[in-house]
Formats: C-alpha cells, sequence, structure tokens
C-alpha cells in the first residue's frame, strides 16, 4: 500500500483535479489513475518530509473559522482603504513567537495570514520559531499575538501534532 | 444565450460578478492610495480572496444552470491562486525589508541580531 501509494493525499487531489478539468467518465477515471499514481512515484523520488495529519475532524473548522475570518477583513480593509487609509490604530510589524514547527502546518499558517487581508506574513527565523508579520490596523499588538495563536496555530497543532 | 437563464440565477450571478469585481476595485483604489509599501501591500488581497471568490462563484452558478450539469472546476482556480499568493507576497515583503534595513529606514532589527524583548515570550 505505502509502496504503490506513498503519498494517498497527494493522488487523491490529482485524480480529483483531472477529473474536474475533464469532466468525468469512465476513460477519464483511468487517465486520472495513471497520471495521480505517476505523479506519486515522482514525489517519492523526491523525497519530502511527509506530513503526518492526525486529526482529520478539525479540518471542517479550520476551513470554516479561515473563511469566516477572511470575509470579514475583506469588509474592515475595505473599509479603511475607503475612509482613505486610516483604521483606528496604525500599521505596523508585530512578532509572534510560534510552536508550530512542521513544515506543512506552517505552509498552511502561511497561506491563511497572507489570504486574510489586514495580515501579511514578512519573516520567519526557524531557529527560533518567531515570525514576523505585517498588520494594517494595528491597535494592540497583543490582541493579533493571541489571534494568530489562538485562532490558528492552536488548531493546526492539533491537526498535526 | 440569455433567454434561457432564470430570474433567480440572474440576480445571484449579479449580485456575487458586482460583488467580486468591486472588492477588486477597491483593492485597486486601496494600492494606489495607501502610503507606505507595507500597506500597499495589504490591498491586492481583498482581489484574491473574496474577489477572485465572488467572480468565480458566480461563474459556477451561470455556467451550471445554462449547462443544466454541474461545473465546478472553478474551485481548481481558487484553490491555486490561495496556494500562489503567500509565494509572491512573501518575496515582495521580504524584498522591501531588504532594501529598507539596508538603507536603515524601517526600524525593523533582523533576528539574527540580539532578542526582541517583545519576543521572548
Amino acid at each position: 500500500m505505502t509502496r504503490l501509494l506513498p503519498y494517498p493525499l497527494l493522488a487523491l487531489s490529482l485524480l480529483v483535479m483531472w477529473l474536474l478539468l475533464n469532466g468525468i467518465s469512465a476513460g477519464h477515471v483511468v487517465l486520472g489513475v495513471i497520471v495521480a499514481l505517476a505523479a506519486s512515484r515522482l514525489m517519492a523520488a523526491l523525497q519530502p518530509e511527509k506530513p503526518s495529519l492526525k486529526r482529520w475532524s478539525r479540518i471542517p473548522r479550520l476551513v470554516l473559522l479561515v473563511m469566516a475570518d477572511i470575509a470579514r477583513s475583506n469588509i474592515a480593509v475595505a473599509h479603511i482603504i475607503l475612509r482613505g487609509g486610516h483604521g483606528k490604530g496604525v500599521a505596523g510589524f508585530v512578532v509572534i513567537p510560534l510552536e508550530l514547527r512542521d513544515r506543512t502546518a506552517l505552509a498552511i499558517l502561511a497561506c491563511i495570514i497572507s489570504s486574510t487581508p489586514g495580515t501579511a506574513w514578512v519573516e520567519y527565523h526557524p531557529g527560533s520559531g518567531r515570525l514576523r508579520i505585517h498588520v494594517l490596523d494595528l491597535v494592540e499588538e497583543q490582541y493579533w499575538i493571541d489571534q494568530i495563536k489562538r485562532r490558528y496555530e492552536s488548531l493546526l497543532l492539533e491537526i498535526f501534532e | 444565450m440569455n433567454a434561457d437563464l432564470p430570474v433567480w440565477a440572474a440576480l445571484l450571478v449579479a449580485f456575487f460578478l458586482i460583488l467580486g469585481s468591486g472588492l477588486t476595485l477597491i483593492g485597486a483604489i486601496g494600492a494606489v492610495r495607501l502610503k507606505s509599501f507595507y500597506q500597499r501591500v495589504h490591498a491586492p488581497t481583498l482581489g484574491t480572496t473574496w474577489g477572485t471568490g465572488g467572480i468565480l462563484i458566480a461563474s459556477m452558478i451561470f455556467f451550471s444552470v445554462t449547462k443544466e450539469r454541474l461545473v465546478l472546476h472553478e474551485v481548481l482556480i481558487a484553490a491555486f491562486v490561495t496556494v500562489t499568493t503567500p509565494v509572491t507576497l512573501m518575496l515582495l515583503a521580504r524584498a522591501a525589508l531588504y532594501r529598507d534595513r539596508s538603507e536603515g529606514v524601517v526600524d525593523t532589527p533582523g533576528f539574527d541580531g540580539p532578542p526582541e524583548d517583545d519576543a521572548l515570550d
């Protein structure tokens, strides 16, 4: 099983992508499976660190939370822009000490922070686990540290570690 | 083509199209109006999240109704935009930070130096 399918998630997502692009038919299922298996073999040759998912049940919650937060901050940032660039606070950098070390989890956190309008991932130091982000409407640093750590990092820690 | 689109679908499509393109427009205005580079970096994310999202939802509804089958491949566009946005954003932000540090403009010491007090937790 592991030899044939070293990365089951990757193979499955490739198959889904193939079917979405080409339409669902028996022929395309066969072709998609061939593509997915071949790509898995290639990926195995690259030998990346395999992400280990511990709690699948938390993923839908994270997705919903992130989508709601993105919708909310879309509105907030649109307000700031329309008012001429002034929110309640000032724009500034915040340093967040992270406990997250898993590379896949960090990549997902980067997607979340960059996709949310109003926060931008600036740099991360792997040695000390410190992350610097830029916040558009910075009222209080501690608010953003709590926001990232409690809302996203704790869920990602549950999912990956 | 327009004749076989029922009113409820037309309304939904119009709503999501205007939502998506409106947010993208606001993002573009922000890229012009905001003052510093780091502030401007936030503006285009309106377009890459619900801006794209609204237009893609409108597209899914329109083609699902007119072709009378579920059209979902727009989901792939959303997934790829979400996964690739951080790459550009990080590259731009780090390039700007590198420039500002070497010119001594911003007061953000690198992580290699003595640890900042606020970071020790």
